[in-house]
């Protein structure tokens, strides 16, 4: 019993030394000047636009992740070429790339010096320190979640009902739409909601790639950065709690979730 | 009769497999080309970049990025004990006590994953920084790597133990306590080793996670150069100062190491999984 609470208590004082109260203090900062305080520092035009920014930058990467996460996840199941084993450690590759090599290797393909440089700069395409390179590096770093998520749920849920749709007459777009896609939904939603939460919230890579230009290619997390650089430290917790409440609602869908599933 | 009931069943077989060879060549398609243009190529031109020029190995012993992969890696290994240690704790705690809030909790240990890195980091500031309520103050040294390490490296020791721990059979222990079994002594023989493939999975994609770790260590440890400069800081240091070839050359050790480890432990799950274990 004595050991029980010791473990207990341990537990409960690692976590709230290395996750709660750094999480708490946060938005004691934030709030400690007032409401209202915090209201204008979140309301400056530079924040609402990196705000905006994020939510677009995501609104484009996370669609496109769902549709090859579920595309891919297909044929690591389904298939049985042998290239669907490669593809399986491939996919991978993203959790193991350090988020400033991903930044890098988008300046190396796409920046003034890169493989694709010259024709991007003769045609007048800006890749790097533009939006297209910023959800480039948002799409790398997101790009696992959907795969993950849905992989397991197709494994279980097996081939037969599509099969059986097919036999009947149905073409393997309606056997998709009308038989597939309805038995993974939760599977898909939870990984969406894991690239959501991962894309609004990606700071090396894109940091790497963005040129931190206020009110143009700043993002919520650099504008956090950018203002703690410039001592602002209201308006960097502000924007903090901004994308901590935005944590926040992740893991509610992603409980939410879990008890649909099972 | 039999021979051609089966002849017919044969062929069927052979149509409904080259149909579904068909169906599968466009996604295929699509599924290799976006892989290959979003992850593929420019890791490739990561790779290029480091052996063009021949200064590959010169680049990794400057004395600088040395330094900077020697903390990431010694850092890195260290929050990977502490991990250990900690996440089986917190993983029974979560399993086998029972408390108000225990939900609460639960869900609390996924926060990490959840928030930005930056965020992170910038908490850490607040609670163990200059400013420091508790005085507290571990700003720009060693100790602050570690601790962002630690941070952002919890659910994983948690996450991958803790499913094993429900699973666990209590009538084992229940009978090594009966045979006169310690608490220790039933936790080494009977449940260490039942979770350990789940506790290596976990410290191991923990330590790649922290090997290239960026966010949460920018803001709190200063960046200074041999002291608390970790790789992934170095890697944009030496972007930001255009020196790409450096940076390309750091950046594929740490590719290296983090693909290692994942990959040791692809190996060592598919054994586990062919010996049934």
């Amino acid at each position: 019993m004595v050991a029980k609470l010791a473990l207990r208590y341990t537990a409960f004082a690692y976590l709230a030394a290395i996750l709660a109260l750094p999480v708490g203090m946060i938005f004691y900062r934030s709030f400690e000047h007032g409401v209202f305080a915090a209201w204008q520092a979140v309301t400056q035009p530079d924040a609402l636009h990196a705000l905006w920014l994020t939510l677009l930058i995501a609104g484009i990467a996370v669609p496109m992740n769902t549709v090859f996460g579920v595309l891919c996840a297909l044929l690591l199941v389904r298939s049985k070429m042998r290239f669907a084993r490669i593809l399986d450690v491939l996919v991978d590759l993203p959790f193991a790339v350090s988020p400033v090599v991903v930044g890098l290797a988008l300046v190396l393909v796409y920046g003034r010096q890169g493989w694709f440089g010259p024709w991007l700069l003769a045609h007048d395409i800006r890749v790097i320190f533009a939006l297209p390179g910023m959800v480039l590096a948002t799409v790398f770093v997101s790009l696992p979640f959907v795969v993950r998520e849905v992989v397991p749920v197709l494994r279980e849920t097996g081939e037969d009902q599509e099969q059986a749709a097919r036999t009947l007459g149905a073409s393997p777009w309606q056997a998709f739409w009308r038989v597939t896609l309805p038995s993974i939904r939760w599977g898909v939603t939870y990984g969406v909601v894991l690239t959501t939460a991962r894309a609004l919230g990606e700071f090396g890579a894109v940091s790497v790639v963005a040129g931190h230009l206020a009110g143009v290619t700043q993002t919520l997390t650099l504008y956090v950065d950018d203002r703690f650089e410039a001592f602002d430290l209201t308006g960097a917790y502000v924007a903090s709690v901004v994308l901590a409440l935005l944590a926040f609602a992740t893991l509610f869908s992603m409980n939410a979730l879990a008890r649909k599933e099972a | 009769m039999a021979t051609s009931a089966a002849a017919i069943q044969v062929e069927r077989v052979a149509v409904r497999n080259k149909a579904a060879r068909s169906d599968s060549l466009l996604p295929a398609g699509i599924v290799t080309t976006f892989l290959s243009v979003i992850v593929l190529l420019p890791l490739a031109a990561v790779a290029a970049r480091a052996f063009t020029g021949g200064s590959f190995w010169s680049e990794v012993f400057a004395a600088d990025a040395l330094a900077s992969l020697r903390l990431s890696l010694i850092a890195s290994l260290g929050v990977a004990v502490v991990n250990a240690v900690a996440g089986t704790l917190i993983a029974w705690v979560l399993v086998r006590d029972d408390f108000w809030g225990k939900p609460f909790l639960n869900a609390l240990i996924d926060l990490p994953f959840a928030l930005p890195t930056i965020v992170a980091g910038l908490t850490l500031v607040a609670l163990y920084g200059p400013h420091s309520p508790v005085h507290i103050n571990v700003a720009y040294t060693q100790a602050a790597v570690f601790l962002a390490l630690l941070f952002v490296t919890l659910p994983f020791v948690v996450r991958s133990v803790q499913p094993v721990l429900m699973e666990l059979d209590r009538e084992m222990e229940e009978a090594a306590a009966s045979l006169g079994a310690g608490i220790l002594q039933t936790y080494a023989r009977i449940i260490f080793p039942t979770i350990l493939p789940a506790l290596i999975s976990g410290v191991a994609l923990g330590f790649a996670r922290s090997i290239g770790e960026f966010g949460s260590v920018v803001l709190i440890s200063g960046n200074i150069p041999f002291k608390t400069e970790v790789a992934a800081v170095h890697v944009f240091g030496q972007i930001e100062s255009g020196d790409i070839a450096g940076a390309a050359t750091v950046s594929v050790v740490l590719l290296a190491l983090s693909c290692a480890v994942l990959l040791a432990l692809n190996a060592l799950q598919r054994r586990g999984l062919r010996h049934g274990g």
